[in-house]
C-alpha cells in the first residue's frame, strides 16, 4: 500500500512496509541524506526532523506514524525564517567539527527558537540536551542559538 | 630550528612541476621527498611513516586557486589548514581559494593520515615553501615579461605589481610564461614574514561548513550510487569468537533480502573476527533480517575476561616486579628508605570506546577484478594495502575515495571496515554495496582505549621536595609488546626530573582489541601521574601547579632517553622545562591562583604530541552530582596559531571529553569477555548541560608550530579529577568518578 507523506513542503508517495523508520525512508526511498543515522534508538538526536514543527528523533518514527503531518528536514529548514536565521548563525558562528550531528542540532535549535523565541540559557541547554555532539561544539550551539535569537528580536536584517 | 622539535622534514628535496592545464590553468604538482624516513618509535602516536608530502595547486583562468586537501578531514580543521599555508606563501586571497579532497593515492599525494597531531609540525614548513616556490615562478615570468628585475615585483591578493612602471597583472594572465620558468632552488626561496601573514592566524571557517549546514551529503554514509545495496553485520557477542553454525532461512525469507554472507577471520590482523552480513534492498531491511539471525559461536574460553579478572592479576603484579623495565635511574629502594615523606597509590582507569557519531561504514564495488571502496578512514592508504592483501589482489586494483568523517578519535586509524565491506562485495559482484555497522556492532568491534592499574609510589626531601617516583603500570598486551594506548614512555613525567626513578610495565592478555584514542596512554597517564602528584604535592604542604613549578627547576631541555634501534627522526622529543612552567604559570595566572586553592579547584599538566598544557577546572556541588563550573586552559604549541577559529574548538572539545571521562561515567565493561555497552544510553558520553565556560590562553613561544587534536586533552582529564577530589575531600584514584 502507498504512503503519502509531505515533505519540505512536497507530497511523496512512498511504497514501503509500515513499520519502516522515517528516517530510512528519508535517507533510502526519497534521496534526504541530511537526516543522519547515529544510534537507532533515539539516543543521539543526529536523525531529528520537525513533524509540523516539532523535533522528533526519525530513527524510531515508523512511517505509518507520520500521517498528515508535514515534515521537514534540514534540507528544507531554511525556507522558513526561523530555519533560515538559525543556518546563518551556524555559518557565521562556524559550529561544526566533524559535522556528522549538526543536522539534528540545527533542527533541534529550530524546534526550539519556534517555541520559544528567547530562550534562557537553561532553556537552551535543555532542548538541546538530547542531540549529542561527540566533539564538543556545544558553545557554538549555543552561540549559533543566541545569535539567532537576538536577530529575532532585535529585527535585524534577516529577521521575517 | 628548536632543539626540542623533532628534526621533521629537515634534508628534504623538492621535485616541482609546473604545467599548464585544461581551460589555461596554471598547475604546480608538488612533490617533497623527505630523506629520514622510517618507522615511527611511537607508532601510536605517528601512525605512520613520513616518507612524502605533496600538494596540488592549480590556479584558473579566471584567478581562482584550487588546493587538494591531501588528508582526511575529521573535524580536526585540516581541510582548511593546510591549504592556509600554501595560501599564504602564494600570496593569494583566502576568498579566492577552492579546497578540494583529494582521493587516497599514496604514489600521488604520499601520506596521507589524519593522526598523532602530525599534520601541523610535518607540514609547516613544507607547504610554506611549496607556496613559495609556485609564487616565485610566477614572480619569475612577469619580470621577465615586463623586463624588469625580479626584486622589483611585488605580489598580493593573486596579483603582480611593478610599483616603477605602474604595472600589475593577475596570476593567472602568467600562466603560460610561468609554468615555462625554471624551478627556483630551495635555497633560493623567501618565506614571508610572519608579520606579514595574512592568512595564517586569522580565523578561517571549515570549507565544508555552508554544506553540513544545509545537510549536503558528504560522510561515508551519504555515499550513493546507482543499484547500491545495502549491508548489516552480525558479530559475536564474545570479542573474536568465531562462527560455530548459523541458519539464515528466517532472514532470507525477508522480501528485499539478497543474501546472507558469511565471513570468516576477516578484519585487522591482531583481532580478525567472524562475522554474518545481510545483503538486502534497503539498510533497514538488512538490520532488521540482522535480528532473526541464528548463529551459534565458539568463545574459546575469550569468556573468562572480566574487568574482574583484570583488577585480580593486576594486584597480583603489584606484588612481583613489573615484567618489562621501562626506565631505572639511581636507586629508587635506597631513596624512598631515607626520603623524609613516601606517599603511595593505586589508580586504575577503564576501557573507553571511540564512540564516532558515524558509524563505522564504508561502501565498495567489485568489478572486473578491482575494487572500489568510498571508505571514511584515517589512514587510508593502510586500509586500501590491507583490503589488497585481504582480497589477493594487487594494491593497483584497489581505489580508495575518500569521504568527510563523522569523527575519528583514532577509531579510524583501523581500517577493519574497509576489508568487511571488501569481502561483502566480493560476493555480490558488479554491485555496490554499503555496509553500515549497527551503534550495537559498532560498540562491539571497536578497537578500544586499554584500562590500566597504577601503583605509584614517590619520596620526598624534608623541604618536601620531590626526589623520587616509581610507577608499574599494568597495561595489556601481547608477547611482551604493549598494546596500542599501552605502552609507557621512558620520558614519563616526573621520572625524567628525578636522580632515583623506575618505570615498569606488565602486561595482560585478554579478547579485547586496543586501540588508540585520542592523545593515546598520555590521557590515560596523565589521570594517574597528576592525580597521585596532587596527593605528593599536599602531603609536601603545596599544591600541585607550584609542586609542579619546584620539581620542573630551571629552564632546559631534558632529553629522554634513546630508544634503541629508532632514527632520530623518530626518537622521543625533549622535554623543555621552561615551556611546561610558562603554561602553568599562565593558567595559575588566569584563573587568580594564589596560595592554597579554594575547594574544588584542580590542576593538571601534560605534555604530549609536542604540545605543552595546563588546565584548571573548578568543581561545584550540583544536587547529588558533580559539575565543572569553570575551566581555564593555557596551551603552549609555539610561535603560530595557523587557525584560532579551529583552535579553540579543539581546545574546547578536549575539555568536555575530559570532563566525559571523568564525570559523565564513560566506560566500557568487559564481563564474559563481552563488552558491556550497546548504545549511547549506556555509554553516557557528555551533553550540552555539563558543558562551563571555558577560557584558553595560548603562551607563543619561539618553537615551531604543532598540532591541537589532541595535547588538550590529558591534562583536562587530570584537573578534573583533582578537582573532584578537592571537592569531596576523597581522592579519585578511579575513573570514572562514581559518587
Amino acid at each position: 500500500m502507498p504512503t503519502m507523506i509531505k515533505v519540505n513542503g512536497k507530497p511523496r508517495e512512498v511504497n514501503v512496509p509500515d513499520e519502516k523508520p522515517l528516517l530510512w525512508v528519508l535517507r533510502e526511498d526519497l534521496g534526504y541524506l541530511g537526516p543522519k543515522f547515529g544510534c537507532g534508538a533515539g539516543l543521539c538526536g543526529a536523525c531529528t526532523v520537525h513533524l509540523d514543527g516539532q523535533a522528533v528523533r526519525s530513527c524510531i518514527t515508523p512511517i505509518n506514524a507520520v500521517g498528515t503531518a508535514e515534515v521537514t528536514t534540514i534540507e528544507g529548514v531554511s525556507a522558513k525564517s526561523v530555519g533560515k536565521r538559525v543556518s546563518e548563525a551556524w555559518t557565521e558562528i562556524d559550529v561544526p567539527q566533524c559535522g556528522y550531528c549538526q543536522a539534528g542540532q540545527i533542527m533541534s535549535a529550530v524546534a526550539l527558537l519556534e517555541s520559544n523565541p528567547s530562550p534562557t540559557d537553561e532553556d537552551i541547554d535543555s532542548a538541546m540536551a538530547g542531540n549529542l555532539c561527540r566533539c564538543g561544539t556545544y558553545h557554538r550551539i549555543r552561540d549559533a542559538i543566541r545569535k539567532a535569537a537576538a536577530q529575532k528580536t532585535t529585527g535585524g536584517a534577516n529577521a521575517g | 630550528m628548536p632543539a626540542d622539535s623533532p628534526a621533521l622534514a629537515t634534508d628534504r628535496r623538492f621535485v616541482i612541476k609546473a604545467m599548464l592545464a585544461a581551460g589555461g590553468a596554471l598547475a604546480f604538482d608538488i612533490e617533497i621527498a623527505m630523506a629520514q624516513a622510517s618507522k615511527p618509535a611511537r607508532a601510536g602516536s605517528i601512525g605512520g611513516a613520513a616518507s612524502r608530502i605533496s600538494a596540488y595547486v592549480a590556479i584558473a583562468a579566471d584567478n581562482t586557486v584550487t588546493i587538494t586537501a591531501k588528508n582526511p578531514e575529521i573535524g580536526q580543521g585540516v581541510k582548511a589548514m593546510l591549504p592556509m599555508l600554501i595560501a599564504e606563501e602564494l600570496d593569494v586571497a583566502w576568498e579566492a581559494v577552492k579546497v578540494e579532497q583529494a582521493v587516497a593515492d599514496q604514489s600521488r599525494f604520499g601520506e596521507q593520515f589524519a593522526g598523532g597531531s602530525m599534520s601541523t609540525p610535518m607540514n609547516w614548513m613544507p607547504m610554506r615553501q611549496a607556496g613559495a616556490t609556485a609564487r616565485a615562478m610566477i614572480v619569475a615570468a612577469a619580470a621577465r615579461q615586463w623586463n624588469v628585475p625580479a626584486a622589483e615585483i611585488t605580489t598580493a591578493k593573486g596579483e603582480v605589481f611593478h610599483a616603477k612602471t605602474n604595472r600589475r597583472a593577475p596570476y593567472a594572465s602568467l600562466a603560460a610564461a610561468a609554468a615555462r620558468e625554471e624551478v627556483p632552488a630551495e635555497a633560493s626561496l623567501k618565506l614571508k614574514d610572519p608579520q606579514a601573514f595574512s592568512i595564517i592566524g586569522r580565523p578561517v571557517a571549515g570549507p565544508d561548513t555552508p554544506a553540513i549546514v544545509a545537510g549536503k551529503p558528504l560522510f561515508g554514509v551519504d555515499t550513493v550510487l546507482p543499484g547500491v545495496v545495502h549491508a548489516a553485520l552480525l558479530t559475536a557477542p564474545v570479542r573474536g569468537a568465531t562462527l560455530k553454525s548459523h541458519d539464515p532461512k528466517q532472514a532470507l525469507a525477508m522480501p528485499g533480502v539478497r543474501k546472507v554472507v558469511v565471513l570468516r577471520q576477516l578484519g585487522h590482523d591482531d583481532a580478525p573476527v567472524d562475522a554474518l552480513a545481510v545483503v538486502a534492498d534497503s539498510w533497514w531491511t538488512a538490520s532488521e533480517a540482522r535480528k532473526v539471525l541464528a548463529a551459534e559461536w565458539d568463545n574459546a574460553g575469550r569468556e573468562k575476561h572480566s574487568d574482574a579478572s583484570f583488577a585480580a592479576a593486576a594486584k597480583a603484579a603489584f606484588a612481583t616486579r613489573p615484567a618489562i623495565s621501562v626506565r631505572k635511574d639511581g636507586n629508587v629502594d635506597a631513596a624512598l628508605a631515607k626520603a623524609a615523606k613516601t606517599v603511595s597509590a593505586e589508580y586504575s582507569y577503564p576501557f573507553l570506546s571511540h564512540a564516532t557519531l558515524e558509524p563505522q561504514n564504508c561502501t565498495a564495488q567489485f568489478k572486473d577484478g578491482k575494487i572500489e571502496l568510498w571508505a571514511p578512514s584515517q589512514m587510508p592508504n593502510e586500509g586500501k594495502d590491507l583490503v589488497a592483501k585481504a582480497m589477493g589482489l594487487p594494491s593497483e586494483a584497489v581505489t580508495v575515495n575518500l569521504t568527510r568523517i563523522g569523527g575519528g578519535f583514532g577509531r579510524r586509524l583501523q581500517s577493519d571496515f574497509m576489508i568487511l565491506a571488501a569481502a561483502i562485495a566480493r560476493e555480490v559482484p558488479g554491485l555496490p554495496v554499503k555496509l553500515i555497522l549497527e551503534r550495537e556492532e559498532d560498540f562491539k568491534l571497536d578497537f578500544f582505549r586499554p584500562a590500566g592499574f597504577h601503583k605509584l609510589e614517590a619520596g620526598l626531601d624534608a623541604k618536601g621536595r620531590l626526589t623520587a617516583f616509581r610507577t608499574h603500570l599494568v597495561g595489556f598486551g601481547a608477547k611482551g609488546e604493549p598494546g596500542r594506548g599501552s605502552e609507557l614512555p621512558n620520558d614519563l613525567v616526573p621520572a625524567n626530573l628525578v636522580p632515583d626513578a623506575e618505570l615498569g610495565l606488565t602486561l595482560l592478555e585478554s579478547n579485547i582489541p586496543l586501540g588508540w584514542l585520542r592523545a593515546p596512554g598520555s590521557n590515560a597517564l596523565a589521570f594517574a601521574t597528576q592525580g597521585f602528584l596532587d596527593e605528593v604535592a599536599a602531603a609536601a604542604g603545596k599544591t600541585l601547579p607550584v609542586f609542579m613549578l619546584e620539581t620542573l627547576g630551571e629552564p632546559r631541555l631534558v632529553q629522554p632517553p634513546k630508544l634503541p634501534g629508532v632514527p632520530d627522526i623518530w626518537q622521543p622529543p625533549a622535554f623543555h622545562t621552561g615551556r611546561a612552567a610558562g603554561v602553568i604559570r599562565e593558567a595559575m595566572a588566569r584563573s587568580g591562583w594564589q596560595g592554597a586553592a579554594p575547594k574544588g579547584r584542580g590542576f593538571g599538566f601534560y605534555f604530549s604530541h609536542l604540545g605543552y598544557f595546563a588546565v584548571v577546572a573548578d568543581c561545584v556541588k550540583a544536587g547529588d552530582a558533580i559539575k565543572v563550573a569553570r575551566m581555564w586552559v593555557a596551551a603552549d604549541i609555539g610561535s603560530t596559531v595557523i587557525n584560532p577559529m579551529n583552535a579553540e574548538q579543539q581546545i574546547r572539545g578536549s575539555m568536555i571529553e575530559g570532563i566525559g571521562q571523568v564525570i559523565s561515567g564513560l566506560k566500557v565493561p568487559i564481563a564474559g569477555g563481552q563488552v558491556q555497552v550497546a548504545n549511547f544510553d549506556a555509554y553516557t558520553l557528555p551533553r550540552i548541560d555539563v558543558v562551563p565556560p571555558i577560557e584558553i590562553a595560548m603562551v607563543r613561544t619561539d618553537f615551531p608550530p604543532t598540532g591541537l587534536g589532541e595535547p588538550a586533552l590529558p591534562p583536562a582529564v587530570a584537573a578534573v579529577a583533582n578537582a573532584i577530589s578537592s571537592l569531596t575531600g576523597k581522592r579519585v584514584r578511579s575513573l570514572p568518578y562514581e559518587a
